[in-house]
């Protein structure tokens, strides 16, 4: 897969030090520790509410490997129904053509200022730097992406971008960016916190011109786009502004409204524990006559990005992600570094499938060897997407590609060699029993070791009982 | 034996054969005493899953064959470790797909391959196991044997019928120590990090022994615990069932 221009810029090559970062800063690692009991128990107890939540997975893979084996058909319908409703839908090979899409909307309208709902696809194509370096100011309208994008950071997780700040970093971004650094006007409690936001969103959601949402589905019978949502902001960015612009990327549709429904029973419960989101919200097309509200011009930018490369590939399955943010929620790795460490716009493990495919594999290959394969994050995903085994299948590409690291080339090519070489690998495993057994001492511990530094830089290496099991076995010793 | 409910071979495993041989003597005898004839097939040495792991196929495959050709022809294999039991019974067939020569073989390989504790719970029907062990245990579920192979129940209802032994759960049992094959020395910062979290996990419950099914985890665990100062003992669940829990613990002087 050749290598895309990541837009945003990535940080994926530096995945080690920035983990080693985030695991030396304390402030990140009390909200990690919050997040990890807070979703975790809530997904449980859904699932323990439904027993047919299974059952439900299953369905809802269905749906998606049926519309993965005909997309085209499904877009091609979809974008028929959005247009009989009086809309238009843009076709985007990659991140520049939908940014230049978006641009061209908005400026079509003379828009000055954009209301945003939350949208991965928008940071995937970095669309708020793109928009303000054309005089035009985006304003996140999603609490958590609002934080993040005074702070100026990216989202450290798909579903609660804000999740690594605490409420005092956030009180004093609100201060700085409020009270013009009046720190007589901080806030302490979340509820201030949030009624000081809604009451600045409020006054932005009226003076927005075109307001852009995401798209958690596409619905291909019925030209309908759906999102989500907790906070109702997605439904006053998409009403309130003369245009709606609607960014997904293709595999987001479904065939009907039928669908829809099935993949949302299990996409709430996976995300957040809810049954149900707050707001299920369905947009089509324009504002019709007779309508009470509603914008005047409903666009909707469909991206491709590369995806319809992966559909022909061995990482066809994560194409049914309904980013849900399971999988990062049960992610041991994401528990301890968070999302900022992975360097680009989808952290986790869907992360690490993902981004090798969208910035590239040499700028991205930390993130699929970052992985334990302890399997949680395909136990856990409502579209059985098998997570492990696409992250194997990018260190194949890296391995056949010759990339591994030589370290890993070598030492695992003398250890093929050595096994398969049955006397001579027990004469070395015999060895290597009784040097570090000896270099255990008296008390069956080794505190550090050449070469072996990964091991021993946080643990004791716990020294061999001296012979191999094999010796033994020969010598018919601990044997009745 | 003269009479047997079946030759079972056992896949000692690179990491049993070279750390603690204990472990194969303890599954040995735990598989003896259900019943069954072991023997220790020659020739084998590795399954193949450092290779499979780094997305180097050809040389998994190359010890994937070795090992299909030394366990042709027993009833069953028996494998003290979730993680190359998972190698085989589940991987295999995914390395061999389409290969009319090796998949058919590589699949009755897989159908007849059981992780230990789960082979005697499941497989021998074996209830109890008539060992002892004065101490409050806590047990970690090694991931590939929960997620790829099921073993989750049948360990802790062995271990509820060694006579001396309270089973004290920690808050998350299943979630990775950090080990993880070459993860552990590839991303040794983030692998610390998750063992600390494991180790706070299995201090905070209070036990006395800390055990698993595998042996990575368990010289992960052992290794960490160990550098913090702790007491905690750390053994192979086979160890304690099979009676053996008088030995010295993993890393341990006594």
């Amino acid at each position: 897969m050749s290598t895309l221009p990541a837009s945003p810029p990535s940080t994926a090559h530096a995945f080690p030090l920035n983990a080693a970062g985030a695991i030396a800063d304390p402030a990140l690692q009390k909200a990690m520790g919050r997040l990890k009991g807070h979703f975790i128990d809530k997904r449980a107890a859904a699932r323990a509410r439904l027993p047919e939540f299974d059952a439900l997975r299953d369905a809802a893979k269905a749906i998606k490997d049926h519309t993965l084996a005909h997309l085209d058909l499904y877009l091609e319908r979809f974008e028929a129904q959005v247009t009989a409703a009086g809309g238009h839908v843009h076709w985007c090979r990659d991140a520049a053509e939908a940014r230049a899409a978006v641009l061209a909307i908005c400026r079509e309208h003379g828009a000055r200022i954009v209301t945003k709902g939350k949208s991965m696809i928008g940071e995937e194509i970095g669309i708020n730097p793109f928009l303000e370096a054309h005089g035009i100011e985006p304003v996140e309208t999603d609490l958590g992406e609002y934080i993040i994008q005074l702070a100026h950071e990216p989202p450290s997780h798909i579903i609660a971008p804000a999740v690594h700040k605490n409420k005092e970093q956030i009180s004093d971004l609100f201060v700085e960016h409020h009270h013009a650094g009046d720190r007589s006007r901080r806030l302490e409690g979340i509820p201030e916190l949030v009624t000081e936001a809604r009451e600045v969103l409020r006054r932005r959601f009226l003076e927005a011109d075109v307001g852009i949402t995401g798209a958690n589905f596409l619905v291909a019978e019925t030209g309908q786009t759906v999102i989500v949502t907790n906070e109702g902001n997605g439904d006053l960015t998409q009403t309130l502004p003369r245009v709606h612009i609607v960014l997904a990327s293709l595999e987001k549709v479904v065939p009907t409204l039928e669908d829809v429904s099935a993949v949302l029973r299990v996409l709430a419960r996976s995300a957040t524990g809810q049954e149900f989101s707050t707001y299920t919200t369905f947009s089509c097309g324009p504002r019709r006559a007779g309508d009470h509200d509603g914008p005047g011009a409903f666009h909707v930018v469909l991206l491709d990005n590369g995806r319809t490369r992966l559909l022909g590939s061995e990482f066809r399955e994560v194409l049914r992600c309904i980013r849900c943010g399971a999988c990062m929620n049960h992610c041991p790795v994401y528990g301890a570094v968070g999302g900022h460490a992975y360097g680009w716009v989808y952290p986790g493990p869907i992360g690490s499938v993902l981004t090798p495919a969208l910035v590239g594999l040499p700028e991205a290959h930390h993130l699929p060897n970052a992985s334990t394969f302890c399997g949680r994050c395909e136990e856990v995903c409502p579209m059985r997407i098998p997570l492990p085994r696409m992250l194997r299948h990018w260190r194949e590409r890296e391995f056949a590609a010759g990339a591994a690291p030589a370290a890993a080339r070598w030492g695992l090519g003398l250890w093929a060699w050595l096994a398969r070489r049955p006397a001579l690998y027990r004469a070395a495993a015999r060895l290597a029993a009784r040097a570090l057994a000896f270099l255990g001492g008296p008390e069956r511990r080794i505190r550090s070791l050449p070469l072996a530094g990964g091991w021993t830089g946080g643990r004791d290496l716990p020294a061999p009982e001296g012979r191999t099991f094999q010796a033994l076995w020969a010598e018919g010793r601990g044997r009745r | 034996m003269a009479q047997t409910r079946g030759r079972v071979a056992l896949l000692v495993t690179c990491l049993v054969d070279l750390f603690r041989p204990t472990v194969g003597f303890a599954a040995v005898a735990l598989l003896e005493r259900a019943g069954y004839a072991v023997e220790v097939p020659p020739g084998q040495t590795c399954c193949g899953q450092p290779g499979f792991n780094t997305g180097d196929r050809a040389s998994a495959r190359a010890l994937a064959e070795r090992v299909i050709e030394a366990f042709e022809g027993y009833d069953h294999v028996v494998v003290p470790s979730g993680s190359c039991g998972g190698m085989i019974a589940v991987h295999y067939p995914e390395l061999f797909a389409g290969d009319p020569a090796w998949e058919p073989r590589a699949r009755s390989l897989a159908a007849r391959t059981r992780e230990l504790v789960s082979f005697l719970a499941d497989v021998a029907g074996v209830e109890a196991t008539g060992a002892r062990y004065e101490d409050t245990v806590t047990y970690h579920d090694s991931c590939s044997g929960l997620r790829e192979l099921g073993v989750r129940d049948q360990a802790r209802r062995l271990l509820g019928k060694v006579a001396g032994l309270t089973l004290k759960e920690m808050r998350h049992p299943e979630v990775c120590c950090g080990f993880g094959g070459t993860f552990c020395v590839k991303y040794p910062a983030i692998s610390v990090k998750m063992a600390s979290e494991k180790a706070a996990d299995v201090q905070a419950t209070g036990a006395g022994t800390l055990l698993a099914g595998d042996m990575g985890c368990l010289l992960n665990m052992a290794g960490r615990l160990a550098r913090e100062g702790s007491a905690v003992r750390v053994r192979h669940v086979a160890e304690v069932l099979a009676g053996m829990g008088d030995r010295p613990a993993i890393g341990r002087a006594s």
